[in-house]
């Protein structure tokens, strides 16, 4: 079936239903999820969304800029972050207006926490910039979004998977996706389409990444030619629960928790004796790794504590001097906790029996986040070589693009901006273009390679491979050689096992043979994205010899500046992966040393 | 250990009617429903159906009925279960294959109660301001994520699936008393059309059925006195 919409948008997170509200105000849109839109995993970040409103004490959109850049490891894009942490305190206020209950302050503004990064950037200080809704301030923008969709009327396709991105003669004329209730394919006819899949972290095996953060947009994006910018980084969250990876928030610590050794010491004290544990994410991740490493985790065991407990944050708080703007010492109760920070407490209650009113929380980092993606400008237009020559009709905006505004490492609360500034950007450069662009005729078979990939995983025939079994060999291999730490050994090994799973993946084969809601086809197909999405990450970091941000080469340990402030860029070729570069922008912030 | 899972079955492609599909799996106490649900489908039956994607109960894809009462698989561990598991899809929401079914009539009611702050007036250029405790009126609503657990456990919808439902309830809450908010004499008049709040016996199967620990009922009750206070 052919559907023609001036513009589809793919994926329903933040990023997409900004999107879609600034698009479909002039052009006929669709959006076209995988998931219902509520379910996207926008909804499970929790501890805020970083604007420099200055609710609490002063702050600056430029000292927010430079946070980010410092932040990133100098890999930023200079302009891209400066427009995001402007733009920033007026799409708060925007979220405001749509109706998103922050949390407030004693004067009825919207109340802001400290958060790891965000700094005073005269006193190098932790700052209150991240806007907050309790713990589940991205289940508070998800939802504000998608009731201001239903207010605005916006056509949802729910449960489509979008499965190929159709291009010819280097225009973007459309996507195919499946209809995963009937399994039918739908050809949507447009002039513009925005991809905003979300990220991949399930290409590792602990990972507070939902089971669909599959890679969809990467591979997709990939198998019809495009560049991948920066895959070598994805971050680790420093602090997931245990084993299972389920993130507990930054803002744990910027209530004034604390993380602690086997030893019973405070170790960010030795790592960043300025901000402790409120450095930035690779920072912590790092260090409880070297911890874990030397010795130092709870019982000798791999992970540390992260404890909030009103006795404990409040000896700190006094050892530090914390004061409230009154001049008081600042205190926690037990009550903040469970106010503040309600879902974690029933997170961990719930799936580790502990309850982090009276007892430490077992954490160890977890993988999160990435910084690289598809390469777009500041409008989300896909850009495919180092000219940054736009694909024309093609967008990409949230986790799944790369701007770039998280260089190296992404600031804790700078993803809900990247969703709803580049999101909102994208939305009105797609009405622009719609505007000013025909429709060019499809291709005749649009769906062909989508048919093929679908045969080939439904049809074969006693295929000797089970697609869970690559998928955990995989997710372990990427654990263990391209995790936290990295050198050359352990990458070229996880190199060899990918390229050796994309072997076996040719025959896996699956049970359901059936057409309706048929997601063992199409966990099987994620899978293949996956591999995809996981061989392009280990080959670039293969190929960067230095480190930098949330990328760490134990053979490299030193930033390298004269051959590496440079962007990567990943083609995959006739099975091939072709490596090349581009400029970062640097504007007004030359690299120097990196100390929190 | 041990678990014995018993899973109602039903692909209407394939199946004259519904069965229930017997499963045996090691499993840690500490593991979720929803890791025995991927077990059997990664390792026995690939033909196994359900919705999920988080995998720690913020999402909502996952509402089943486990061992007679509506929970998310992701936030149910098999240790407070035993070692036999029975899991059927949610009453009262036609049955698209297994585990998930048609989430469409839900839908249908969440949005015919507004589902969004309404608010012609100029906005300020900063933000609308809220006082701390206006904030918390509306606190515990706030936190539902359309999983359906509450409204496909009353026996009010069981039984007359125009009912809007507790979901829908909840949500018309979160706006009826959010001080920014203009919209609510709309939409108690909404829900105090025949099939809105009134179909409410209060059974409090909601209440026990909400993975948020929403006060469900509590919410419905404030509605029906809202109504009633403005003369309805």
């Amino acid at each position: 079936m052919v559907h023609k919409y001036d513009a589809v948008i793919v994926g329903a997170g933040g990023a997409g239903l900004m999107a879609a509200l600034y698009a479909s105000k002039g052009a006929r849109t669709a959006v076209l999820s995988k998931l219902y839109p509520t379910r996207s995993h926008t909804g499970t970040a929790q501890g805020g969304m970083g604007a420099a409103l200055g609710n609490h004490e002063e702050d600056h959109p430029e000292w927010h800029t430079f946070d980010t850049i410092k932040g990133s490891d100098y890999l930023a894009d200079q302009d891209a972050a400066r427009i995001m942490c402007y733009e920033s305190v007026d799409i708060v206020y925007e979220l405001e207006h749509m109706g998103l209950p922050f949390n407030r302050t004693e004067e009825g503004k919207i109340a802001q926490r400290p958060f790891g990064g965000h700094t005073n950037n005269v006193t190098k200080k932790p700052v209150r910039r991240a806007c907050y809704a309790a713990d589940r301030t991205g289940h508070m923008i998800l939802q504000t979004l998608y009731q201001q969709c239903i207010k605005q009327n916006v056509t949802f396709f729910d449960e489509f998977q979008v499965l190929d991105v159709v291009i010819e003669d280097g225009v973007a004329r459309g996507v195919v996706a499946l209809e995963i209730a009937t399994g039918e394919l739908h050809v949507f006819h447009t002039k513009a389409a925005l991809l905003a899949t979300g990220g991949w972290g399930k290409v590792w095996s602990v990972t507070s990444n939902a089971h669909s953060l599959t890679g969809d947009g990467p591979a997709i994006a990939a198998r019809r030619g495009i560049p991948l910018e920066d895959m070598e980084f994805f971050q680790f969250h420093p602090t997931g629960i245990y084993k299972m990876g389920i993130l507990i928030t930054e803002g744990v610590r910027g209530e004034g928790g604390v993380l602690i050794n086997g030893e019973g010491e405070r170790f960010m004290e030795r790592y960043a004796p300025t901000i402790k544990d409120l450095a930035s994410r690779d920072v912590v991740s790092r260090a409880i790794y070297l911890e874990l490493r030397d010795g130092r985790g709870i019982d000798g065991k791999d992970y540390v504590y992260l404890d909030v407990r009103p006795e404990t944050v409040n000896k700190y708080f006094d050892k530090d001097g914390i004061k409230n703007p009154d001049g008081s010492p600042r205190r926690i109760t037990r009550d903040d906790i469970e106010k503040k920070l309600p879902d974690i407490a029933d997170f961990t209650r719930t799936y580790l029996g502990v309850d982090p009113v009276t007892q430490p929380m077992p954490i160890q980092p977890t993988a999160h986040y990435a910084m690289g993606g598809i390469p777009t400008d500041i409008w989300g237009r896909v850009v495919v070589d180092d000219k940054n020559t736009v694909l024309p009709g093609l967008y990409a905006a949230g986790e799944v693009a790369c701007v770039s505004v998280h260089g190296a490492n992404r600031l804790g609360t700078n993803s809900l901006l990247d969703i709803n500034v580049f999101g909102k950007r994208s939305g009105m450069d797609v009405v622009r273009y719609c505007q000013q662009n025909e429709f060019l005729p499809l291709p005749k078979e649009p769906a062909a390679f989508v048919r093929e990939q679908l045969e080939a995983l439904r049809d074969r025939q006693n295929g000797r491979e089970r697609p869970a079994d690559i998928r955990l060999q995989m997710q372990k291999a990427m654990m263990d050689y391209v995790g936290v730490f990295r050198e050359e050994a352990g990458l070229r090994k996880a190199v060899g096992i990918l390229r050796d799973l994309q072997e076996r993946y040719q025959h896996i084969s699956i049970d359901d043979k059936g057409a309706r809601f048929n997601t063992d086809l199409l966990e099987a197909w994620e899978l293949g994205a996956l591999l995809d999405t996981a061989e392009v990450t280990a080959v670039a970091a293969l190929n960067r010899t230095e480190s930098r941000g949330g990328h760490c080469r134990e053979d490299y340990p030193k930033r390298d500046d004269d051959n590496w402030l440079k962007h990567s860029l990943a083609w995959c070729r006739d099975g091939r992966i072709e490596l090349g570069s581009k400029p970062v922008t640097i504007i007004d912030y030359q690299p120097k040393e990196r100390v929190y | 250990m041990k678990v014995r899972l018993k899973i109602r079955r039903f692909n209407p492609e394939t199946d004259k009617k519904p069965w229930w599909g017997k499963y045996e799996i090691e499993a840690e106490p500490t593991d979720r429903v929803l890791d025995a649900l991927h077990y059997v489908k990664w390792y026995q039956d690939g033909t196994l159906t359900l919705r999920r994607s988080c995998a720690h109960g913020i999402c909502g894809s996952d509402a089943m009925r486990i061992n007679g009462r509506n929970r998310l698989a992701c936030k149910v561990l098999i240790k407070d279960l035993g070692r036999t598991i029975t899991v059927e899809p949610i009453l009262g929401l036609p049955v698209i294959k297994d585990l998930v079914v048609d989430m469409e009539p839900f839908m249908d009611h969440y949005r015919s109660i507004m589902p969004y702050l309404v608010n012609d007036e100029p906005a300020p250029v900063t933000e609308r301001l809220q006082t701390i405790e206006d904030r918390e009126r509306f606190d515990d609503t706030t936190k539902c994520i359309l999983c359906a657990a509450c409204t496909t456990s009353c026996p009010a919808f069981w039984a007359k699936g125009e009912y809007v439902g507790p979901a829908a309830i909840v949500q018309a809450h979160r706006f009826i008393f959010d001080s920014r908010d203009r919209a609510g004499q709309e939409r108690l008049n909404i829900l105090a059309a025949k099939d809105g709040v009134w179909r409410c016996r209060t059974i409090y199967n909601c209440t026990e059925a909400c993975p948020r620990d929403i006060q469900v009922t509590q919410a419905i009750a404030e509605v029906k006195r809202e109504m009633l206070l403005r003369g309805f």
